[in-house]
Order: C-alpha cells, then sequence, then structure tokens
C-alpha cells in the first residue's frame, strides 16, 4: 500500500469521514483509506496541533509522513517503507521496526525508531544521487546496509550495529554508531562525519590515517575517545572523515606506527 | 471496415500545397479516400488544426543500449510513473520511458512513424522485439555501418559492387530501413584508446580514412536507390570546434546526388556544430552550417534541440560519451559490440545556468531559423540525448514565437546570451512550416511515400491539434500552441481513432518498416561466400543464427529497392 495522504499536513482541517474517503493505493487498485484504517479520535486546527497515531502493525504501508511539514506521527507498532520521504518537518516516533529508505531525501524534522530500520536509512532514491539534507534520525536498534547514501547534512545515529557500506557516497552531515560496523565503511564519501564507537570492521584501503584523536565531536555533544582518524575517499578525491575508536579496533593498531616520532 | 469522414478541420498538409484549408478528409479501410458513403462515422473538428500524423526521424527509442540506459538509471522510473488505464498499460521514465508508453507518449502528441536511428545490426533483434512492444505508431530502425570491418575491408580493396550487395544483405538481415554512420572509423579507433577528430585521420590497422568511408556508403545508397539518405553523426561529436568537420562531411560527397533527395542527413547537428578552442570559448557554428545548407542540395539537417532538464546521453559513439562523462561524472556505460560498433550511455542535467549547455540550446534554434528552406531541416531532440521526445510542444512554441524564445534568452547564462546570434533573429515559424518540418519533410526524406500527407492514397494517419488558426496567433499565443502539440485532440492511426482529448482510447499494432534492396545473384552469391569465411574469423554467432527472419517482426512492411549492381 502507499498511502502519502497519512501526515499532519494532510489531516490537518479535515474531518473523520473525509480521512476515510481518501483513496490510497493498493498494489495498482485505488481503495479508501477507510478500508484498511479506522480512523477515530480528534483532529486539531493547526498543523502542531496535529498528531496522527497508528495502531497496529502498519509494515506493508508505504510513504507513511511523506513531505509533511509540522505536527508528529506515532506508529506503535512496525512502519513500511519510505516512512518521512522529502519530510520537511516535525517528528515521527516508531516503537517497533522501520522498513528501508526511512526519511529518504528528508529535509528536516526529527525520526526516532526504537526497534531496527531497514536498508539506506536518510538515504537517496534508487539510483538518485540526493540522500537527506537536514534533520535527524535516532535509531536504537540496528540498521541495514547503505546508511546514510549519497547523504546531504544532518544527522543519523544507530544505537545497534550497521551493516556494510554505512555513509556511501556521502557529502555531508555526520553518522554516528554507537556498536559495530559490518565494514566499508564511508566508501565513496566526498565530505562529512562517521563516528564509530564499536568494531569498525576494517578500513577500506581507500583511506588514509591521519591521526589518534582524544575525542570526536558528533553534532553538539563530545565523545571521549581516543579515535582513528581516518580522511577519503582518495579515489573520489573526498574530504570525509571516519572517526573509530581505538579500544574497539585492535585490527587498526597497525596504523599508530605511522604516527611520526 | 469502417468509414471515417474528418470534417470542416482546418488543414495543413505541405506536400499537397495546402495551407489551412477548410477541407474534410475521408477515410477508408486505414487508407485516405477521396470520398466516402453518407452512413460514414463523422468526426467534427470544425476549425480545429488537421495535419498529416507526425514522423519522426531520430528519436533512440528501443534497442540494447535504450535498455541498457533504463536498468543504469532507475532514479529516472519513479520520477515518471504512469499508471495504467482501461485501454493503456502503465509505464515508467521520463528520458527514456518504458516500451508500451513510449508509444502512447508520441501517438498523445499526434505522432504516429518514429524511426530508431542506431541499432547496432547484431543487437538489432533485441531492437525489433522492443519495437515490436511499442504500441500504436509505425516505426523502423538504422543499422550501425560506419564502423564495421566488412564496410572497411570492402573499401580498402576498393569493392564497391561487393560492399553494395553486403549492405543490401545486412539491410535485409536486420530487417533495417537505411545507413546510418556514427562517428566514422572514431569507434573503431576507440578500440585502441583513440578517437577520429577529422576526416582525414587513418582508421587503425585499416588504413581507411572516414572520408572513404562516408563517400563509400553514401554511393552505396545511391546505387541501391535505398529510400532514405545516408543519416550521419560526424567525427568530433560535442567536441569544441568541430563544426569545420561536418562541413568536410558534408562537403565530401557533394558530386553525390541521389534522384529521390538528398544524398545525406546529418544529424544532432548541435552537438556537431560547434566554433571555438576550447570549452570556455566554444561558440555556435550555426550560421557557417546554416550558410552550407542552404546552398546545397544534397544535405538535409536536423538540430536536435537541447532541453534544459535531465537527459541521458546514449550512442554509438563511445569516446564521446567517455569525454562526456568526464564532465558530468554522474554514471556511465561503455560497450562493445564485436566486429560492428560500440555504445555508450551517460545520464546528465541541462542546465540554463551553464554557458556550454546554453550555447548548445542557443545552437539548435539558430539551425532551425537559419536554414531558410523548411524541406531541409527537421524537428527532434536528438531523444533523449537533447531532451526527451514530449519536449516536441515547447520546441514548436519556441520555434512560433519569437517571444516564447525571448523568455528563456532572458534566464541563460549572460556569457551565451551576448555571444550568440538568436536574440537577433525575427524569423517565426507558421504552423505550415511546423507541420512540414515535423511530418511532410521527414517523411518525404525517409522516402514514405504513404505517409507525411492527406492526399487519397495515403495512409489514414492523421492529427488533429485543439487549436484554430483562424483565431490564434502563433506568435503570441505560444502558450495554447504548446498546450495543443502536447495533447491532440485526435489522433487516428489507420483510420482508427487512437487518442482523444489526449488520453489513448485504443491500443493498436504498428508496423515495421524495412528495406529489401535487390542486387544481381551472381555479386551476392560472392558477397555470401565471403561472409561465410568472416564470420567464422570474427563473430562468436555463425552466420546461418545471425538474420533476423520476417516472421520474428510482429507486422511487416517491407519497401523493395532495385539496386544498380
Amino acid at each position: 500500500m502507499s498511502a502519502e495522504c497519512i501526515s499532519p499536513d494532510f489531516v490537518a482541517g479535515k474531518s473523520l469521514r473525509e480521512i476515510e474517503l481518501t483513496q490510497i493505493w493498493e498494489g495498482n487498485r485505488r481503495i479508501k483509506l477507510g478500508s484498511i484504517f479506522k480512523v477515530q479520535g480528534e483532529i486539531g486546527r493547526t498543523l502542531d496541533d496535529c498528531t496522527v497515531k497508528i495502531t497496529g502493525n502498519v509494515s506493508a504501508v508505504r510513504r507513511i509522513g511523506f513531505e509533511m511539514t509540522g505536527g508528529s506521527i506515532q506508529i506503535n507498532g512496525d512502519a513500511g517503507m519510505y516512512l518521512g520521504e522529502c519530510m520537511q518537518g516535525g517528528s515521527i516516533i516508531v516503537a517497533g521496526n522501520a522498513g528501508s529508505w526511512l526519511g529518504t531525501r528528508m529535509r528536516n524534522g526529527h525520526i526516532e525508531v526504537q526497534g531496527d530500520a531497514g536498508d539506506a536509512v536518510g538515504g537517496s532514491a534508487r539510483g538518485g544521487t540526493k540522500g537527506m539534507r537536514g534533520g535527524g534520525i535516532i535509531i536504537h536498534g540496528n540498521c541495514g546496509t547503505e546508511a546514510g547514501a549519497w547523504m546531504q547534512n544532518g544527522t543519523i545515529r544507530v544505537k545497534g550495529n550497521c551493516d556494510l557500506y554505512a555513509g556511501i557516497h556521502m557529502k555531508n552531515g555526520t553518522i554516528v554508531i554507537e556498536s559495530n560496523c559490518a565494514g566499508r565503511v564511508g566508501a565513496q564519501m566526498t565530505g562529512g562525519k562517521i563516528v564509530v564507537l564499536g568494531n569498525m570492521g576494517g578500513v577500506l584501503p581507500s583511506f588514509q590515517f591521519e591521526e589518534i584523536r582524544s575525542k570526536a565531536k558528533a553534532g553538539d555533544e563530545k565523545v571521549p575517545g581516543p579515535f582513528y582518524l581516518f580522511s577519503g575517499d582518495v579515489n573520489e578525491e573526498g574530504k570525509g572523515q571516519v572517526l573509530v575508536r581505538v579500544t574497539d579496533n585492535p585490527d587498526l593498531k597497525r596504523n599508530e606506527r605511522l604516527i611520526e616520532g | 471496415m469502417a468509414e471515417l469522414l474528418i470534417r470542416n478541420g482546418c488543414v495543413f498538409d505541405p506536400l499537397n500545397s495546402i495551407e489551412g484549408e477548410r477541407k474534410d478528409i475521408s477515410i477508408r479501410d486505414g487508407k485516405i479516400v477521396e470520398k466516402v458513403g453518407r452512413k460514414a462515422r463523422v468526426l467534427d473538428v470544425s476549425g480545429l488544426t488537421v495535419m498529416p500524423g507526425g514522423v519522426d526521424i531520430h528519436s533512440h527509442i528501443a534497442g540494447s543500449k535504450a535498455n541498457c540506459a533504463r536498468m543504469m538509471r532507475p532514479e529516472d522510473h519513479w520520477r515518471d510513473p504512469e499508471p495504467k488505464t482501461k485501454y493503456t498499460r502503465s509505464g515508467v521514465g521520463h528520458t527514456i520511458p518504458s516500451v508500451f508508453t513510449t508509444g502512447y507518449r508520441y501517438a498523445r502528441m499526434g505522432y504516429t512513424t518514429v524511426f530508431e536511428p542506431a541499432t547496432p545490426p547484431l543487437k538489432t533483434r533485441h531492437t525489433h522485439e522492443e519495437l515490436n512492444d511499442i504500441p500504436i505508431i509505425d516505426k523502423g530502425c538504422f543499422p550501425l555501418l560506419g564502423n564495421n570491418w566488412f564496410v572497411m575491408e570492402y573499401i580498402k580493396q576498393g569493392r564497391m559492387e561487393e560492399l553494395a550487395a553486403y549492405v543490401a544483405w545486412m539491410l535485409e538481415a536486420t530487417k533495417g530501413y537505411a545507413i546510418k554512420i556514427v562517428n566514422p572509423g572514431g569507434i573503431e579507433a576507440w578500440r585502441w584508446g583513440r578517437n577520429l577528430r577529422h576526416l582525414d585521420d587513418k582508421i587503425p590497422n585499416f588504413d581507411v580514412t572516414p572520408r572513404e568511408i562516408v563517400r563509400a556508403l553514401c554511393q552505396v545508397n545511391k546505387i541501391l536507390n535505398l529510400p532514405h539518405a545516408v543519416h550521419i553523426h560526424p567525427n568530433g561529436l560535442s567536441e569544441p570546434g568541430n563544426y569545420q568537420t561536418t562541413l568536410d562531411t558534408m562537403d565530401c560527397i557533394h558530386d553525390i546526388q541521389r534522384a529521390n533527395g538528398p544524398t545525406m542527413h546529418v544529424t544532432h547537428v548541435q552537438f556537431t556544430g560547434r566554433k571555438g578552442w576550447s570549452w570556455a570559448d566554444v561558440r555556435s557554428g550555426a550560421t557557417e552550417i546554416a550558410d552550407y545548407v542552404n546552398a546545397h542540395d544534397h544535405v538535409s539537417i536536423d538540430p536536435g534541440q537541447l532541453i534544459f532538464t535531465n537527459v541521458t546521453w546514449m550512442t554509438a559513439d563511445g569516446p564521446a560519451m567517455f569525454a562526456l562523462f568526464k564532465f558530468s561524472r554522474t554514471k556511465w556505460f561503455n560497450a562493445d559490440v564485436e566486429s560492428e560498433t560500440g555504445a555508450g550511455v551517460v545520464s546528465a542535467t541541462y542546465k540554463k545556468s551553464n554557458y556550454v549547455n546554453a550555447i548548445q540550446w542557443g545552437i539548435a534554434l539558430e539551425l532551425a531559423l537559419l536554414v531558410k528552406d523548411p524541406w531541409k531541416v527537421y524537428l527532434t531532440t536528438d531523444h533523449p540525448n537533447g531532451g526527451p521526445f514530449t519536449a516536441y510542444p515547447r520546441v514548436i512554441s519556441w520555434l512560433v514565437s519569437k517571444e516564447a524564445r525571448q523568455r528563456v534568452i532572458d534566464k541563460i547564462n549572460k556569457t551565451a546570451r551576448r555571444r550568440l546570434d538568436l536574440p537577433g533573429i525575427d524569423r517565426e515559424y507558421s504552423l505550415h512550416e511546423i507541420a512540414t518540418i515535423t511530418r511532410a519533410a521527414t517523411a518525404k526524406s525517409l522516402g514514405l511515400g504513404c505517409k507525411g500527407h492527406l492526399g487519397a492514397g495515403a495512409d489514414a494517419d492523421i492529427a488533429v491539434y485543439g487549436i484554430e488558426p483562424r483565431n490564434v496567433d502563433p506568435a503570441k499565443d505560444y502558450e495554447a500552441v504548446r498546450k495543443a502539440f502536447a495533447r491532440a485532440a485526435f489522433t487516428v492511426k489507420d483510420g482508427r481513432i487512437v487518442v482523444k482529448n489526449g488520453e489513448v482510447v485504443r491500443s493498436t499494432q504498428g508496423r515495421t518498416f524495412w528495406t529489401k534492396p535487390q542486387v544481381s545473384e551472381g555479386i551476392m552469391k560472392t558477397v555470401v561466400s565471403d561472409l561465410e569465411q568472416k564470420f567464422d574469423d570474427y563473430y562468436t554467432v555463425c552466420m546461418a543464427n545471425y538474420p533476423i527472419e520476417e516472421r520474428y517482426l510482429t507486422a511487416s512492411q517491407a519497401i523493395a529497392t532495385r539496386g544498380d549492381v
């Protein structure tokens, strides 16, 4: 199902009946929102008063919160793909897991997922070269491959583990991974910063070791280190930074001999 | 079959010298006839513009490189989805629409015939598979012969008759329509990491020059009496200063005259009509090229209009694509097709603020406006290289209205604006001239006697546009013109109404045109025995599996010609 209309922007100022009659796509057919969802409650008059609460498992529903500019969405279950696509403001909180392309091409706003997230969190849509441009995403669980692909700005914080290619093609912004990574972090990145607090699964050969830093800055927060600082991706003449905590990455210790004196 | 009468339209039929006359068009059994009976279905289009169905001479709509572009560019799909309707299938794609959508979008604009201008002979089976599936429109394809090893070997040996027989064999084997040359010799040189920029550069290992290839194939075209001219994309595509190579290419065959039209069609000249020494001082070479075309009858051109949008570059010109990829830094695809040709695909975006893009936009419009005879210059965007074919209505609005052009000129790069001659050109096309460059002249150039006009005997391919020429001044109401050409009020294909008010109401099967040149049996025998040996030496397929059977084409329409050998 594709339901761009489930967003505070669409709901604000409408009656329950109008919302029920809204047409959404199910496969290649048009159906009414009311045939899937039971719509109830009060509707706020302004956008910021609106909180859309979704109860149940909506992992088959895509594009919830598409282009939302304010208000909030709370999902007390799992969410589907493209949650918060192109969102420009407001907040989305998911109690369960979220699908792939979470917050893809978002410009602003805040997304928090209590469970796991799929692939390409804050990334670009297939084939595109524009990822998230602002705002923040927090994932308390694990996330899939290509987190922050083509990311242009904003922050992604993953409390769990990350699969391959975190920050691929990243141009700017910050990714903080508090646990381990499966590897190939920052492939083809041209800018931005990736901070890994767990094991990084090795560094790509196209990254250059710079120095050891005592702490890393992630947004407004300072994380105690020490950290190895790598820059790259050299193949792309990139100026991105990858900071990886020394204590969890004994395999990178060989870089220490490169430090002069 | 039912009869149809299109009543009281304002008819533009340049091939029959009818300019805006109120006229009825009678149709029976898919053909235009003098008169129909009283029981005929009547379509009252009082005052609306009626033209023959559009004929596009150059649009990359099918084949393996179009498909590679589709695979390479998923972003092109989600940017432009099209849901299914009662009569049409769903589809996607802005610059490289999926197969069915291509047919629907052309029909919506009143186009009924489209030619795919570059198909590697070995991959033409794929091209025909796609062409078979493109609904509504009639189509055809031009096999690439400008870098073919057999062609170059015959030229080197000076065996013109055998070369003619080989081209005849190839056109029949691939079910191709005309000879296409892309960067003659340059793609062969690309195999060795080089490119050829000038007409007299030597091709590695063959000791032949592009000039010899162009001349030989133009002579073959004449010997075989093929319906269309040789379709040429010259050397040095997109490089600054390449207009001289284009002029040399045009001039190198000035002594070869074809009875039934120009000898050579030089395509997307916007990419090969540039003056200057570097990218910083690229200028328009449109004046020189237009002067040459105005003074000579052996050549016709199409500008390949640039549109400021996202595009996909695709051509058999592998080296040019690599050079352009170095600028765009987006995605690049390169291919080599055995002993025949190559290909390249790159994604890109044209911007008004970019100096070179703005100059390209200007060159194309200058060419269209400076060539005085509309029978020598045809409307194309070199889809999808200059822009998608869906932008034709926009190009038409620029041609019919100086004001429409000026609105864009005001927004383009300032240096480009200063250096272009375009702001000083006052010419505005009439609807009659638009009908010429979009259907009559292209049909004539392709040698399709049954297309591009509304005389008795022609195919009943008709476009009705929702503007009344008596009440509309195209120069001022260019927006109305653009909207009308974007969504035809009616498109009639083979006597059936396929589009109503810009929406497809019926999906039909179009035909595939191909040429079947006849040459003497003796010479064909020699060539076939040559080929058997060479296929064993050069190809990964055996000769018996190479030709495409006629039954492979869903609706085949062969055009037989008699060669002079």
